[in-house]
């Protein structure tokens, strides 16, 4: 084994004592394992006949099992993207035990397996609650899994700790008697940084921590009615400043609002933010203050006792004090130039001197984006243990993180990755692509999207050439539904049916970050075949047109659409 | 997206409830898990009465997600008309270690 600063190793601790993640106390296990049981007599009694497969679907949504283009599809939560290495291994298990030996991670920082067999849900779910994890909330009409930043604890432009408060908005939602049967799924993001690294405002709900400058108290600015899928909106700014101590009892008004609201006569128009935008925003804002001050504020008040409690799930690990310049890395660092390259992209500077917060990407060139292995999942989990307090993070863009290694660390930290084809140097890069599933295996879908995510990525292969292209976020959907962020790419790529065969548009001039944009179709779309040469076109178009310094986005704002426009149809 | 089934040739999909594995409507009203072995039914009232049978088995707990969609007959045997239906026959193309793909040669 190779050496370790690990703590808790060293002091015969389990390795993860320190990973932050939310642990059950003996409420939570006994209705996680209920639940269990529970679906479990509904499994028998739907395999026996005693329901019916319409009684039955509703009851197997809740508990996250879909049913997709090849198979059942277990889609498991992530609370806010947290795993400890317990929870990863476990992941591993049931991925080689009960599926094809590989899980998905999703753009909501979940996990899915893709060929679980009916009957052994159950026994899934179990293992899954020995480890204090489950698949409620991952899908059916009601608030789904909290997502947040994936640098949360550790960037140094933080404010707030969201994972605290995401911790608190899922005990609030989880069974809400009045948010269970929603007009539509709800989504709610939170990040504690004023950079946007969670796409807060194409979601339900977005929440952006604040400090006020005058009294110095902390909250969040309350986004609402922001979305992708066929109809994209950004959100609007509810509120400026919300104290967190309030924030349950204004997100309870958000909800109440739209629980009587939203449409329930047309599935495509009962999303939170058709009802926004049909209504106006500033009528539905009106609604929701309303709302605010009728309902008694005190039942919602956020006690900072219940904060300071559920702060010790997430209390920083034992850091130590080291130098800010780490000597083993800059000489590591001028030695491989390799390593030098991943360092470039996949690490993040950390609030802590001597620490840094490392990306793994799940997106090899020509892999499966998000797609990881049970050996590569268990690789992750020893390699928390050993740099990273035994904790893994997973990432709206489908990636992992180890947020908390040393500097020190990070060179064998990087060579364990790339043996285990883990240590790509793309992280937000162009091959560095959001997919959904895609015709490959939903149901849903018009197109495929992962081998167009593969081909774009063997396209640009050369990591040089990647590099010097810099910051470019392409991403991938193959419906209208927009699992894959399409809308919010820098270059989003949208997959469409056109009389049985694949099609897609070309979008530019998306943005999930803080300058939130949605992007707009560039022209006639393009074939299987010439969606690659296109998006090429794109980017050399960009480089001709690029000033020093400048990313695509930068370049596409400064010139407009026309000359990418020009350079797409003017060969046709 | 499920597409709408238009053509005078059809054939009945279906998913196992045990495993939801992909299946189809054969001969003799034999669910089979290889499409090139479904059965093809011409004509309004065939399909009805195949679509009939396979929601009574969707109620005798065998079969979920019952439809019906259009096939062409080749030297291979069914083979669907659209991409989808044609994926849901074969397995995810970037993996062909996985589905019928990895079990048979693709239809």
């Amino acid at each position: 084994m190779p050496d370790t600063h690990s703590p808790a190793i060293r002091s015969n601790q389990p390795a993860d004592a320190h990973a932050a993640v939310y642990r059950y106390d003996e409420f939570d296990k006994t209705f996680i394992f209920e639940r269990v049981e529970q679906f479990r007599a509904q499994v028998e009694r739907r395999l026996k006949g005693e329901i019916t497969e319409e009684e039955f679907k509703p009851i197997r949504l809740m508990n996250g099992l879909y049913l997709q283009l090849h198979a059942y599809m277990l889609r498991v939560a992530v609370p806010y993207g947290m795993l400890s290495s317990t929870q990863v291994r476990r992941l591993a298990r049931i991925a080689r035990v009960y599926d094809k030996g590989y899980g998905h991670f999703t753009t909501r920082q979940n996990i899915q397996f893709n060929w679980p067999k009916l009957e052994d849900v159950p026994t899934i779910l179990r293992e899954l609650a020995e480890v204090d994890m489950h698949a409620i909330q991952t899908s059916g009409n009601c608030i789904r899994n909290v997502t947040t930043d994936q640098f949360c604890g550790a960037a140094a432009d933080e404010l707030v700790d969201p994972r605290v408060y995401a911790e608190i908005l899922r005990q609030w939602s989880t069974m809400h008697p009045e948010f269970t049967y929603l007009p539509r799924k709800f989504k709610i993001a939170i990040t504690g940084s004023p950079n946007d690294r969670a796409a807060v405002q194409v979601h339900d709900i977005g929440l952006i921590a604040k400090k006020d400058e005058v009294t110095g108290r902390v909250g969040f600015t309350v986004y609402v009615g922001g979305g992708q899928g066929r109809t994209p909106y950004l959100a609007v700014k509810a509120r400026d400043f919300v104290p967190v101590e309030e924030i349950i009892g204004y997100l309870e008004a958000i909800l109440r609002v739209y629980n009587q609201l939203g449409r329930r006569d047309n599935i495509y128009k009962a999303r939170i933010k058709i009802t926004v935008n049909e209504m106006g925003a500033d009528k539905f804002i009106g609604l929701i203050e309303e709302e605010y001050a009728r309902l008694p504020r005190q039942k919602f008040y956020v006690d900072p006792a219940i904060v300071d409690a559920i702060q010790t799930h997430f209390a920083p690990p034992p850091w130590v004090d080291l130098p800010a310049i780490s000597d083993s890395f800059e000489a590591a660092k001028a030695a491989d130039p390799a390593f030098a390259r991943w360092t470039r992209t996949n690490l993040t500077e950390h609030k802590t001197p001597g620490y840094a917060i490392a990306t793994i990407s799940l997106k090899p060139i020509g892999g499966i984006p998000g797609d990881a292995e049970a050996d590569q999942l268990e690789t992750v989990a020893d390699l928390a243990d050993l740099y990273s307090f035994g904790e893994v993070r997973v990432t709206h863009e489908q990636n992992l993180v180890l947020a908390h290694v040393r500097k020190d660390d990070l060179y064998p930290l990087w060579k364990a990755l790339d043996a285990a084809g883990l240590g790509t140097a793309n992280a937000g890069l162009i091959s560095d692509i959001i997919a959904c599933p895609g015709l490959d295996y939903c149901a849903l879908a018009n197109t495929r999207a992962i081998p167009v995510a593969q081909r774009i990525a063997e396209r640009f292969a050369d990591l040089d050439r990647q590099h010097d292209l810099g910051e470019l976020k392409v991403k991938i959907s193959g419906c209208i539904n927009a699992c894959g962020h399409h809308h919010v790419g820098h270059i989003g790529i949208l997959g469409v049916d056109k009389k049985g065969e694949e099609f897609f548009q070309i979008l530019l001039g998306g943005d999930a970050g803080t300058n939130a944009a949605l992007g707009e179709i560039v022209g006639p779309g393009f074939d299987y075949d010439g969606i690659i040469d296109a998006v090429e076109t794109v980017v050399n178009t960009f480089v001709k047109l690029r000033q020093p310094g400048e990313i695509f986005i930068q370049t596409l704002a400064r010139t407009g659409h026309a000359p990418f426009k020009e350079a797409l149809y003017a060969r046709a | 997206m499920l597409v709408k089934a238009k053509g005078t040739q059809q054939s009945v999909a279906a998913s196992r409830l045990l495993d939801g594995e992909a299946v189809w409507l054969g001969t003799g009203n034999i669910w089979v898990e290889d499409v090139a072995q479904a059965a093809v039914f011409d004509g309004a009232d065939a399909i009805a009465e195949a679509l009939a049978f396979a929601k009574a088995e969707e109620k005798r707990q065998i079969v979920v997600d019952v439809y019906p969609l259009d096939v062409e007959i080749t030297e291979a045997g069914t083979r669907p008309t659209h991409l989808r239906e044609r994926l849901k026959g074969i397995g995810p193309t970037v993996r062909r270690d996985l589905g019928k793909q990895a079990r048979q040669p693709a239809a």
